[in-house]
């Protein structure tokens, strides 16, 4: 256990090290959800209805933009080469970098979602509700993120390809995040999918290190 | 009594060499293609000419023959896919990794033509070329899927560590597929239910059925041939590459 938070507080110290990063991602989650009202028109109603999404799909966006910086620095100053030799298991080492991805990655955006809801016109039930939703669904983004990352890390030239494998898979964390929201179907199916999207994390969570420790292993060899 | 302690050579342990792989499916390759061939003239012959028009939706019924095989084998070939990664995980099998590589893109193909033959379809008879309804859906991500394997291949140098790490994301993805049909299920649903296989027999008139099932056979023999070919041209192609690069070795020496 000493190395497991060892490995967390090397991770974090590096991230909020380089706080630019953060702020970048920031940035890119508020620019993204500002952007749409550009596209769409400063129509207040439609803002409102299409406000949840609109988070959700900025939030989806920044997570998914920071993958290719996630693993490869340390495959490329031999970082990744000793994770692989220490006593920890690689997939406990995986499985502190997911949550240090969403400490870093996803803390942030669901901190500036209350910017986007004041300017998207957002009423303050909704809020709360896109709040929990983000809470209970970024981890399963992060979780899969990390595996995605660790699926192309041997690939010189990643760049976007983590993002194009990872997001046909995270298709249910939007669904469900969304549905948690704005309920089709009567306010009860909003808490199934509510339940369900913490399932879908957890299970992510707790099967994402192992997965992406067996895509490192293999791929290296 | 003595123990035989030398190990057996079963028949895909033979397979695993690639000379051998080329000249067992040599003698398959035409057999293949014939009775595949016999299958779709067959099934055509039914599903053109020996079959009733819908009296809802005519003609363009015969849409279904082409479109529901299709659909089917965009799934079919996942599981082979899937098959095939743990055959590279698990008995680190050449030829598995050889199956992965040729099925992704006939997977991506077959999907990609029961989304256009369902469309084809849903003009007349929805009204629409596309709806986001829940099969619909999720046999599009399916494509989106299938599609970011075959960048995965392009995109690595080394073909064995390849292999290896695309099976990791192929059983991933696999555990997954469920997953996004249910979600997509749940969130929206026009299709019609499922008519085929269910639990109380088909729910289509016998005079669909038969020629839909010999349709059914003609695909998936056509996903074998394909498979197999396809799989003997990789395998040659690794030869030439590494011929290739003896041929420079010696240039350069």
């Amino acid at each position: 256990m000493n190395g497991f938070s060892g490995i967390l507080r090397r991770e974090l110290r590096l991230a909020l090290a380089g706080g630019g990063d953060m702020l970048t991602l920031v940035l890119f989650f508020v620019i993204t959800g500002a952007l749409v009202p550009f596209a769409v028109g400063p129509d207040r109603e439609l803002l409102a209805r299409i406000a949840p999404g609109i988070v959700w799909i900025a939030a989806f966006l920044a997570m998914l933009m920071g993958l290719d910086r996630l693993l490869r620095p340390d495959r490329e100053d031999g970082t990744l080469a000793l994770y692989r030799l220490a006593d920890l298991p690689l997939s406990a080492i995986l499985a502190a970098k997911v949550i240090v991805h969403w400490l870093t990655s996803a803390l942030p955006l669901i901190l500036a979602a209350p910017f986007l809801a004041l300017i998207l016109g957002m009423d303050p039930q909704t809020f709360w509700r896109t709040l929990l939703s983000l809470l209970l669904g970024t981890p399963a983004l992060a979780a899969f993120g990390t595996f995605g990352a660790a699926v192309t890390v041997a690939i010189r030239r990643g760049g976007l390809l983590a993002p194009i494998l990872i997001a046909p898979l995270c298709v249910p964390v939007l669904i469900f995040g969304v549905g948690a929201i704005s309920p089709l179907g009567g306010p009860d199916q909003a808490g199934a999918a509510l339940l369900l999207l913490a399932a879908l994390s957890l299970m992510a969570c707790a099967l994402s290190p192992f997965a992406a420790a067996f895509a490192i292993d293999w791929g290296e060899e | 009594m003595t123990i035989d302690t030398t190990p057996k050579m079963r028949w895909w342990d033979r397979l695993a060499h690639p000379g051998q792989f080329l000249a067992w499916t040599g003698y398959l390759v035409w057999p293949l293609i014939i009775l595949t061939a016999l299958l779709f003239a067959l099934g055509l012959y039914f599903a053109f000419f020996n079959s009733p028009a819908d009296y809802q939706m005519g003609d363009t019924v015969r849409i279904m023959y082409v479109h529901v095989p299709s659909a089917w084998l965009s799934q079919f070939v996942y599981g082979a896919m899937a098959v095939s990664a743990l055959g590279t995980l698990v008995w680190r099998h050449p030829m598995a990794d050889v199956s992965m590589k040729a099925a992704a893109p006939l997977g991506a193909a077959f999907t990609a033509m029961a989304l256009f033959t369902g469309s084809m379809w849903g003009r007349p008879t929805w009204g629409t070329f596309w709806e986001w309804d829940g099969r619909m859906t999720s046999t599009l991500v399916l494509l989106f899927i299938y599609l970011g394997i075959i960048a995965l291949w392009r995109a690595f140098d080394d073909q064995l560590r390849a292999a290896r790490v695309i099976a990791v994301f192929t059983l991933v993805g696999a555990v997954n597929v469920p997953i996004i049909k249910f979600s997509v299920d749940w969130w929206s649903t026009l299709h019609q239910p499922a008519s085929v296989f269910r639990a109380d027999g088909p729910t289509m008139p016998p005079s669909l059925l038969i020629p839909l099932f010999i349709m059914f056979f003609a695909f998936t023999f056509l996903f074998i041939t394909l498979q197999v070919v396809t799989m003997r041209t990789e395998v040659r192609r690794r030869r030439v590459i590494t011929l290739e690069r003896k041929a420079a070795r010696e240039t350069g020496a």
